[in-house]
Order: structure tokens, then sequence, then C-alpha cells
């Protein structure tokens, strides 16, 4: 391969963390006392290999996808090769301007006007002024909100943030892209609007990097992609083979299939683990029983607006029930600790078939995501024990049960 | 995509810090940002509070306020004769710069961590960036100082122009610390409890609610150890036309500024890496 067509080069790139005793001593009192405790210990802890070996080329204009499940490396991958954070072995090379886009309007300031932030965002993402002020108004007609421009954002609905926040990262004029689930946010008729700005960017010969949940995003956007899998490249190759491989990946199953436990050395706002509690059996639910969800929340810095909320995906990823926590509510909003969230459901109604768990943690005031985990504590509905005549039943008759009674009579 | 342009902008990323000289040329690069976000410090200072522009200019006159009752009426210390409101504004202007800056750097990174972990940036721009709004703080305390001195007759000759001499090495020292302050406080917290302390005792070991003619002479050498001695004493001179600092403790100064500047900005490189890891 010419090197001049090189886009992305990587080699043997890994990033280790120091994870257990000593790590988390944030405060110079807290090293000390450590070293005092273990003299002859580093007082570091064990090192936790997030993402390991990764050697890989990618040529100038191919859109690759990487796929993996949570905590496979994915974002460690992405924090890497923009830069964010530096590699504990290997060495990358990217040839041509970086545009890293791991959230949407970043350094957004509620006090500012839509016409400030579009200034400032640009900036935080390498863009020169006159290079934003030259695309100023494509960024606001992309965005949809010209009458709202010289009004501080902080009284825009979340759907108008969103736009105006997305339309300033997609007119970077970056030849590489780095993107990490920035779709996962906005209005469904919004997200077919970004895939369609990506595919655009993906075909005018730009290289595209890009971390997604949505399969379906992945397979419409991308060539190539990368599965990982326990911080290692797993499968590199074709979109197609690489969705199924990924597939097989997740059938597979993990240690503990119904329930999930955040990887080592996860910290911030995050989801420590989180299970289904079933009728029946592990994983077994009857249609019509109680059902309940547990979760336990380990909140490190105190957020204004946390909002943490679930959805059943069925199998064909739709969701089928949203449960949620907003408002004033919740004793996590603005503490710290660790909390227990349960969710309970005293007759739940879904009918035959397989569902899995997507969890999100997220803080409404900086649009920050904390945690959107998805395809957690896979369990399965049944209809044993409730039997009707005639008819048997089959998975795609109906979506849930509801209770009725029926008033038959002659006339 | 011409393949010249491609080409110069290969970016390596590995283990180990890159070169002082790619670092400062893409601090020249991020430019616009350096200003996007020092506009964004002033346009929230004075948009938010109704008060904004009051504040700058009551701050410094409230000290001086208090250091005028304490130290000019109660304990009547020596001002080389001038009246006791003056003296101590005129420092207090100049110091309020430096610790204006010295504090807002220090906490420049620990108050962005979205910032720091979403996004590539030349991170020392965040300390620098704090220096445009303290600068307009400045120039509006520097103004009320003047209505002040204008109003008792008092009008500053050539000597103002060693001002930005003046301001300049305390933005320096200010600067360097904070680089130091702002990469140390990502791994101890404990530094922003430390460093407001040790400005406050920064601020009475400097020639501001008195002049340095109280010192004992045998300890001078240990007074002028503290770098930001002689630019104050540079600051009143230039304002007011107070005795001014000899030319070799302005020039120790002057090393002491380069030297922790280069060395803030040295220790801000070592940690850096690992900004988005400890944030």
């Amino acid at each position: 391969m010419k090197s001049d067509l090189i886009a992305i080069r990587a080699e043997d790139l890994g990033k280790s963390y120091r994870i257990g005793r000593g790590a988390r001593a944030s405060t110079l009192a807290e090293r000390l006392v450590n070293a005092v405790r273990h003299p002859f210990g580093t007082g570091a802890g064990e090192p936790f290999w997030a993402l390991r070996d990764a050697s890989f080329d990618i040529t100038r204009g191919q859109a690759v996808g990487i796929i993996g499940r949570n905590g496979a490396g994915k974002s460690t991958m992405l924090k890497l090769l923009s830069r964010i954070t530096t590699p504990t072995t290997g060495w990358a090379e990217l040839h041509g301007r970086v545009g890293s886009l791991i959230e949407v309007g970043t350094g957004f300031h509620p006090e500012l006007t839509g016409r400030e932030n579009v200034y400032l965002n640009g900036a935080i993402l390498g863009m020169r002024k006159h290079e934003v002020a030259r695309r100023f108004d494509e960024i606001v007609e992309f965005a949809g909100i010209a009458p709202f421009i010289d009004t501080p954002v902080k009284r825009y609905s979340s759907g108008m943030y969103m736009r105006l926040a997305f339309a300033v990262a997609a007119h970077l004029d970056a030849e590489i892209l780095v993107i990490d689930e920035v779709l996962a946010v906005g209005d469904l008729e919004f997200q077919r609007k970004c895939l369609g700005k990506m595919g655009e960017v993906a075909g005018a010969g730009r290289t595209v990097l890009f971390v997604s949940h949505s399969l379906h995003a992945i397979s419409t956007l991308t060539t190539r992609t990368l599965v990982l899998e326990q911080g290692r490249i797993a499968f590199d190759g074709s979109t197609t083979d690489g969705l199924a491989f990924y597939r097989q990946l997740q059938s597979a199953g993990a240690d503990s299939p119904h329930a999930y436990r955040a990887p080592a050395g996860r910290s911030g706002v995050h989801l420590i683990d989180g299970r289904v509690l079933t009728s029946i059996s592990d994983g077994l639910q009857r249609h019509g029983d109680p059902f309940a969800l547990a979760f336990n929340l380990d909140v490190p810095v105190p957020v204004s607006q946390l909002c943490f909320s679930v959805h059943i995906m069925d199998e064909t990823d739709r969701a089928v029930n949203h449960f949620w926590i907003y408002g004033d509510g919740p004793e996590f909003r603005n503490a710290t600790g660790q909390f227990r969230v349960r969710i309970d459901v005293p007759k739940y109604r879904l009918v035959l078939g397989r569902y899995t768990v997507t969890v999100w943690v997220t803080d409404r005031a900086t649009h920050t995501i904390y945690e959107h985990l998805t395809n957690l504590c896979p369990f399965e509905i049944t209809m044993d024990g409730l039997s009707r005549a005639d008819y048997d039943w089959s998975p795609d008759m109906m979506v849930y049960a509801e209770d009725y009674t029926w008033d038959v009579s002659r006339i | 995509m011409s393949e010249a342009v491609s080409e110069a902008r290969v970016v390596r990323i590995g283990a180990g810090a890159s070169s002082p000289f790619r670092t400062v040329r893409e601090i020249w690069n991020y430019r616009d940002l350096f200003g996007a976000l020092g506009v964004r410090d002033l346009r929230l200072r004075y948009r938010q509070t109704a008060l904004g522009v009051a504040w700058v200019v009551l701050q410094p006159l409230l000290a001086a306020g208090i250091f005028s009752f304490v130290f000019g009426l109660v304990a009547k210390v020596p001002t080389d004769g001038q009246p006791y409101l003056l003296f101590s504004l005129a420092a207090l202007t100049g110091w309020n710069f430096f610790s204006s800056v010295l504090t807002r750097a220090s906490t420049s990174l620990i108050q962005n961590p979205q910032l720091v972990t979403r996004v590539y940036f030349p991170r020392l721009i965040l300390p620098l960036a704090v220096v445009p709004a303290a600068l307009v703080d400045l120039l509006v305390t520097l103004a009320m100082f003047l209505v002040i001195a204008l109003s008792q007759g008092r009008t500053p000759g050539a000597a103002i122009l060693a001002l930005p001499l003046a301001l300049g090495l305390l933005g320096a020292l200010a600067l360097g610390t904070g680089f130091a302050a702002a990469a140390l406080a990502v791994r101890y917290r404990d530094v922003q409890y430390l460093l407001p302390v040790a400005i406050q005792l920064a601020l009475y070991a400097s020639p501001i609610a008195y002049s340095s003619s109280a010192v004992p002479a045998r300890w001078l050498w240990a007074y002028y150890a503290n770098p930001l001695a002689a630019p104050i004493e540079l600051m009143r001179w230039s304002l007011l036309g107070t005795p001014a600092p000899t030319a070799g403790r302005l020039l120790f100064s002057v090393g002491a500024a380069l030297l922790l500047c280069l060395a803030g900005a040295w220790i801000f490189r070592r940690i850096e890496q690992s900004f988005a890891d400890e944030i």
C-alpha cells in the first residue's frame, strides 16, 4: 500500500489504566497516607488494559465502523485517535486534519446566544474564526433555527439545542472525521438528516471513523468494520462480515448473561451494575407476573439535572417500554454517592419474545451522556401456564396484552 | 485535498510529550480558540451580573478602604509621603491583576472537565485564555485609579510608560505559577485550598499595604527574594512617583518570571498527558 494513500496508521496501540488500591487518590493527603501504609508497594494498583495491540491501516476516503460490547475499548480507541488521551504503548499516525466528535455541543454555554455558541464551539472543534464565519449561514440553515440565533441557548428546546450543536460539527472541514455516537440524540427526523449528512461526508472522499451502537447506522455508513472485544481487535474486515461476527459474539453471551456489571476501571458518573428480576427463573419472565429492574448508580460529582431512564427493546431493536425518572424528584440529583434505583412493574404485559435493556444516564442541563448502554440483561417472556383454547400463542400477534372483559349478548 | 497540505499535517500520536517547538506552533494554530474563550469569559462576566463592571471597581476600592483604615489610620505605616488611599490603590490594581490571573488559571482545567475529556486542543490554551478577561478588569480599575488621582490633582508623568513592563512581569509571574497550579490541581485537589492561602500570604509579603522602607535594611535581601516586590514598586513608581526599585532587583524579577513560566509550562506538559484520565 502506498504510504500517501494512508489516512490513519496504528501500530500496537495500547492504553492501560491503573485500578485498585491507590489508583483513585486525588489529594496529596491520600497519597501520603497510601505511601505510609504501603511503603514497599508502588501504591498504584494493577494495570487494566482498555485497549491492546491495536494495529491497522485505514486508506483515504474509507468509512470504517467500530463496534463492540460495552467496555470493549471503543471509547478508548476514539480518545486515543482524537488525541484526548495518550497511548501507553505503540503509536498512530494521522495524515490530514482530524475532526473529532466525541459529543456534540462541547463547550456550549447556556447564557450565550446561538450565534456566540456557534463561534465558541467551532473554535473548540479547531475551526478558524473565518471558517466559521464563511459557513455560518449554512450552519444556521441546517439547524433550522434562524429566528432564534440571537437568543440565549438556555431558552432553546432540547431538540433545537441538539440541532444547532450537530450543525456546527457537521460543517467541520476535516479530512479525517472521528465520530462517536452523536446520532444517538435528537428526534428521528433529525437523525435521518444527520445520517444523510454523514453519508455525504463519507462519499466526499473524507475518511470517517464511526463508533456506534446502532448496527443500522454502521451498515448504511461504513464499508469496513473493526469489532473490538475485551480491548483487542477481534475482527477487521467488510462491514457485512463484521456485523455477522458481532451478532455471533453477542449471542455467545457474557459470563453472567442476565446481569450487567461495569467494566473494571470505569469512573465518573456511571452505572455500577444492573439486573432484571424475572418471575420464573433467571432471565425468564411470565407474562402478567410482577417484574422489576434493579440498578446501582455511582455519582461521584453532583449533577444538577441528572436523568436516568431505561428502554426495553424488542428483537428488532424497537423500544417497547420506557421507564424514566426525570423532574425534581430523584435523590441522585445534585448529590454524590451511590444510589440504588429500582423499577417495579406490578403486572408486566409484554408478550412472548426476547427483550433487552437499554440504559441512559444523562445530564439534561449540559446534554452530557454519561451512559448509553445497550443490549443489557437479555430476558425472555413466556406465556407458559397461560393457556388459551383454539389458538396457540405466537410472538408476532401483539406487542402487549391488555386486561379486558368481553360482553357478548344476544340482541 | 492536495498532497502537500496533507503531508504537512501528519500528526503522530505516541507515549511521551511532543516537542516544545511543536506545542508552541499548535497553540498558535489554535489562537482563535484563545480568543473565543477570552470573549466568552468577558461576555459572561459583564452580562450575568447586574453590577458587572461595578464589582470590578468596587473590589479593589473596598480592599483599599480597609487597608486605609487598618494600616493608614490605625497602624500609620509609612507610605513614602503619599496619601494612603492612592498609595495602596496603585499597588492593589496590579495585585488584583496578578491574583485574578493566577486564581483563574489554576482552576481553568478542573472547571472545564467537559473540554478536557471530549475534545483535543493544546491544553495550555485554557490557563492562557484567562488573561483577556483579567486584562479588561485591569483596564477598568486603572481608569478608576486615574480618575481618583486626577481628582486629587495628581497627573502621572512620563514614568507611566513603565506600566506595561510592571504589568507584564506580574502577568508572567501569575501565568508561570498558574500553569503549574492548574496541572497539579488535576492530580491533587488540595491545590485549590492551598492556593488562596498562599496568595493571601504573598499579599502581605509584598509592598502593597506598606512601603518597603518599613522593612529593616538587613532583611531587604530576603524581602526582595519575593519576585512580586519589584514589579509592584515599579507600578507604584510609574503611577505615583514613589521610589523606584533598583535595576538589579527588577532584573531578578525578570529572571524569576522567565524561569517560573518555563518551569510552570514544563510541569504542565509533564502532567498534561494524563489530564483526561485523571480529571
